[in-house]
């Protein structure tokens, strides 16, 4: 089968999983305790008025209906809008998913240069101190919550030593959003070369970006180390060395290219789950995310937010999957990604 | 070191300043069905209404408006009639639209027919002041507009000055309107049509909303300052360290602990007013049988710790409204110290004469968004009513939940509740919070006398000569039945650069940026 054949075939297999996340995240919004309309229609509001809101919102229809109805706005693109934040749901998640990517994708970006290194010096020098501080470091990693090291990276880099610019989400009070071309505000002002923006944005991404690689280190490096250690005391490797083969070539060829298996695994699912999950580092360094979107939207009853949110998780954890099978067989080329 | 430059200038340009929310702003226009509380301060800033309120100095300096003087904002003049039941207004010659169109009549009766028309709480708090009807708004000429009451009342004039009663540009409104959407809902929620002290420069939904000022206003005094940021920043610990640190002029609405370490630390102003009309309560639903025995419910008056709960809930910060002298109010004054203290003997004795002398269970429940406060009252309580028998068991309640179980259903035995009235007449507090059905009497408490003295009082004139007396007499009722037992007053605490002037509490709660100086 060809490459595109395979990756049709993956998307075909996510329909069904996809249609039954569309039922389940319906009914489950609808199984929530609480009643948006009375929330929505504030806190002094009569029953006719918060009768008039249901209306407003659709949800005086039988359950049934309501569905039809959103099924048939999603057929059309329209996700719906978001009661709690007043716009869109699209809008705020084509906003929101970049804030979240740009953050979560630098983070890792940074743990894996930190984690691949230190976990695979860990493994070849096993039980030295390098062995010991990957030790802590993971350690640490999972240990720390990441809204307290969050804290206590502005407490020191911003309040202490005034080095850090100031929490206050993607830029500074100085600089004007360029236009949105990748999403990615660092990116988006290089191509419209506001030089000084593009600083801006980096300053700002720097301090939450660590305090969430802080987080996702520990387990790469842990995945690492292990499976490090795994392959050195493989056969293939016994062979490779008693062949007489380069210490250089049998560490990052034999060992470190069938020990990546395991870590891009892992890869995966560290940020999967980060994207989601970082809402503590999204609300202290008041990052514009979809993580704390989601939250909010889940504590008000926001059906058509938390709906949205689901779905677009979903559908980028379909496509985070294909990444990573293709990204397999790259590695390891006997893996088949069968359709 | 790292790569990193200082970077504080915005809070050193003279003509800017920096405000710091933890909530977010989710619609520029407050008619619209689902705009959150925060967004009220768009209508405040942005729009004018009829009448505005003045400014007074509160005892510590700080300043506060004054519930008792109206003053004009595009209304340039009013005149009552002789029967009191109708006001007719005279708008500001020179007053116009950010557009330059002059602000008419028609204008004015656009946009209270759309509060009402849109309904929610844009037609509830329009009805507080008797505006229930669109025939009750009448065009006279361009510049003069009338309304006329179904009966006199003293919240009429008042109620004009509510976030609510704003002035929007009719001719923008109507050219943007489509048929599905008749009152521009779509448009007005992103594009504000106004008159007022600020425009709107930016709105990055979840993150800022920019104000560049009007400079044709006519409102009142021209703003100080140029330009006001307002950004959200939900953590309160980046929003302290930012303020501590210069780099925003205020931080509004902190929590009571940060207001408390940050006074003490005089590093920074700590504005604490306190919230008109507005009670942190206990309350004792009736429909739970013990608390049907009014002995019971000041049984458990006399042993609510109330000053622990001062230090532990509320930091301190708040107007004691516990330890009243006299069994009797001396004067009208709303809200004032209840004659209950913690006196567990007498808790004990209240208790030994009912039919409950072996104690009870209850479960105390709290909003989960008033968590921060609820649970230490809650705690302390808890512990406290347990050294008289009373077992209390504590039920948190998710913020989405609580107004249908604790406001609409009235079904919890025992809850902490805060609700705070607008207009600020302890009569309106009454009425909400002290007759049958009403939305804040989550005690179901029900008295004829009450009854019939908020029926007198609601709409009477403060001037009137038994005014006074009934309100006694009403204070008098919460006294001794004590369905809500009040815990303190609140505070609305705010921390600002000690640059920063002009700061004034509202009763809407919200940044008003129109007085600020730097």
């Amino acid at each position: 089968m060809g490459q595109l054949a395979i990756i049709f075939a993956r998307v075909l297999q996510a329909v069904p999983t996809l249609i039954g996340i569309i039922i389940v995240t319906f009914l489950l919004t609808r199984a929530l305790p609480g009643d948006p309309a009375a929330y929505f229609a504030g806190a002094a509001a009569t029953p006719e008025s918060i009768a008039e809101i249901r209306a407003n919102l659709g949800l005086d229809q039988p359950l049934p209906v309501q569905f039809l109805k959103y099924v048939q706005d999603l057929g059309t693109g329209n996700l719906g809008q978001s009661v709690s934040t007043g716009q869109p749901v699209a809008t705020e998640l084509l906003r929101r998913l970049p804030a979240s990517l740009e953050l979560t994708l630098t983070a890792l970006l940074l743990s894996v240069a930190v984690a691949i290194p230190l976990g695979v010096l860990a493994a070849v020098r096993q039980d030295t101190w390098i062995d010991q501080l990957c030790r802590f470091v993971v350690t640490a990693g999972v240990s720390l919550p990441t809204f307290f090291t969050g804290l206590l990276l502005v407490y020191v880099f911003y309040f202490l030593l005034g080095v850090a610019p100031a929490p206050l989400g993607r830029l500074d009070l100085m600089h004007v959003t360029p236009p949105q071309v990748t999403g990615f505000l660092v990116f988006d002002s290089l191509i419209a070369r506001e030089w000084s923006t593009a600083w801006s944005a980096a300053k700002q991404l720097l301090l939450p970006s660590i305090t969430l690689a802080l987080f996702t280190l520990a387990p790469i490096a842990r995945m690492t180390r292990a499976s490090m250690l795994q392959a050195l005391s493989s056969e293939y490797l016994r062979t490779a060395r008693a062949a007489g083969l380069a210490r250089g070539r049998v560490l990052m060829v034999y060992a470190f290219r069938n020990a990546l298996l395991p870590v891009v695994t892992t890869l995966g699912m560290v940020f999967s789950f980060t994207l989601g999950a970082n809402v503590l580092v999204e609300k202290v360094f008041a990052w514009p995310g979809i993580g704390s979107f989601a939250i909010e939207a889940l504590v008000v009853s926001d059906y058509a937010a938390v709906q949205g949110f689901v779905l677009s998780m979903a559908v980028l954890f379909v496509v985070l999957n294909l990444f990573i099978d293709t990204l397999y067989t790259l590695i390891d080329p006997r893996v088949q990604v069968d359709g | 070191m790292l790569p990193f430059l200082k970077t504080n200038a915005w809070a050193q340009s003279t003509g800017t300043v920096v405000v710091l929310i933890g909530n977010t702003i989710n619609s520029l226009d407050i008619h619209r069905p689902g705009t959150n509380r925060p967004s009220y301060q768009v209508a405040v800033n942005v729009y004018d209404r009829l009448v505005t309120f003045g400014t007074k100095k509160l005892p510590d300096g700080s300043l506060s408006y004054d519930y008792d003087k109206v003053e004009p904002e595009l209304a340039e003049s009013w005149q009552l009639s002789s029967d009191r039941k109708a006001i007719l207004f005279k708008i500001k010659a020179n007053a116009t639209f950010w557009d330059g169109t002059p602000v008419t009549a028609e204008d004015v009766k656009w946009s209270f027919d759309r509060a009402l028309a849109l309904g929610g709480f844009p037609k509830v708090q329009m009805g507080a002041g008797g505006f229930v009807d669109p025939s009750q708004f009448v065009v006279v000429d361009s510049k003069n507009f009338r309304i006329d009451l179904k009966q006199p009342s003293k919240l009429a004039l008042p109620n004009l000055g509510v976030p609510v009663a704003v002035i929007i540009n009719s001719k923008v409104a109507k050219a943007n309107a489509t048929e599905k959407d008749p009152w521009a809902a779509e448009y007005l929620h992103r594009t504000p049509a106004g008159s007022g002290a600020f425009k709107v420069e930016r709105w990055d939904a979840g993150q800022q909303l920019v104000y560049v000022r009007n400079d044709k206003w006519v409102g009142g005094p021209l703003p100080a300052v140029q330009r006001v940021i307002i950004r959200e920043v939900p953590a309160t610990a980046t929003r302290r360290a930012m303020v501590e640190r210069g780099d925003a002029h205020l931080s509004f609405q902190i929590p009571n602990k940060d207001a408390q370490e940050l006074a003490a630390a005089k590093k920074v102003k700590v504005t604490g007013s306190p919230i008109d009309n507005c009670l942190y309560v206990a309350c004792l639903n009736y429909n739970f049988e013990p608390f049907k025995d009014q002995k019971v419910r000041q049984a458990v008056a006399y042993a609510i710790p109330y000053d622990q709960i001062f230090k532990q809930a509320a930091y301190g910060r708040g107007v004691p409204m516990w330890g009243g002298k006299s069994p009797k109010p001396a004067t009208a004054a709303w809200p004032q110290k209840f004659p209950y203290d913690t006196d567990l003997k007498k808790a004990k004795a209240l208790l030994a004469q009912t039919k409950y002398k072996d104690g009870f269970e209850v479960p105390l429940s709290y909003d989960l968004g008033e968590a921060d406060w609820g649970e230490p009252a809650a705690l302390l309580i808890q512990e406290s009513l347990g050294k008289i028998g009373i077992k209390v068991k504590l039920d948190k309640v998710p913020g989405a939940n609580w107004r249908t179980v604790a406001l609409v259903d009235k079904k919890l035995p025992f809850l902490l509740e805060n609700f705070g009235g607008w207009l600020n007449t302890a009569d309106y507090y009454f009425y909400w919070a002290y007759i049958k059905g009403n939305l804040f009497n989550a005690s179901n408490y029900d008295d004829p006398v009450v009854k019939k003295l908020v029926d007198e009082t609601l709409h009477m004139d403060k001037s009137d000569k038994t005014y006074d007396a009934k309100i006694k007499q009403l204070i008098q009722k919460a006294f001794d039945d004590v369905p809500r037992i009040p815990l303190w007053q609140p505070t609305l605490e705010s921390a600002m650069s000690p640059k920063l002037e002009g700061y004034e509490f509202w009763f809407h709660r919200q940044v008003d940026a129109r007085s600020f100086k730097v």
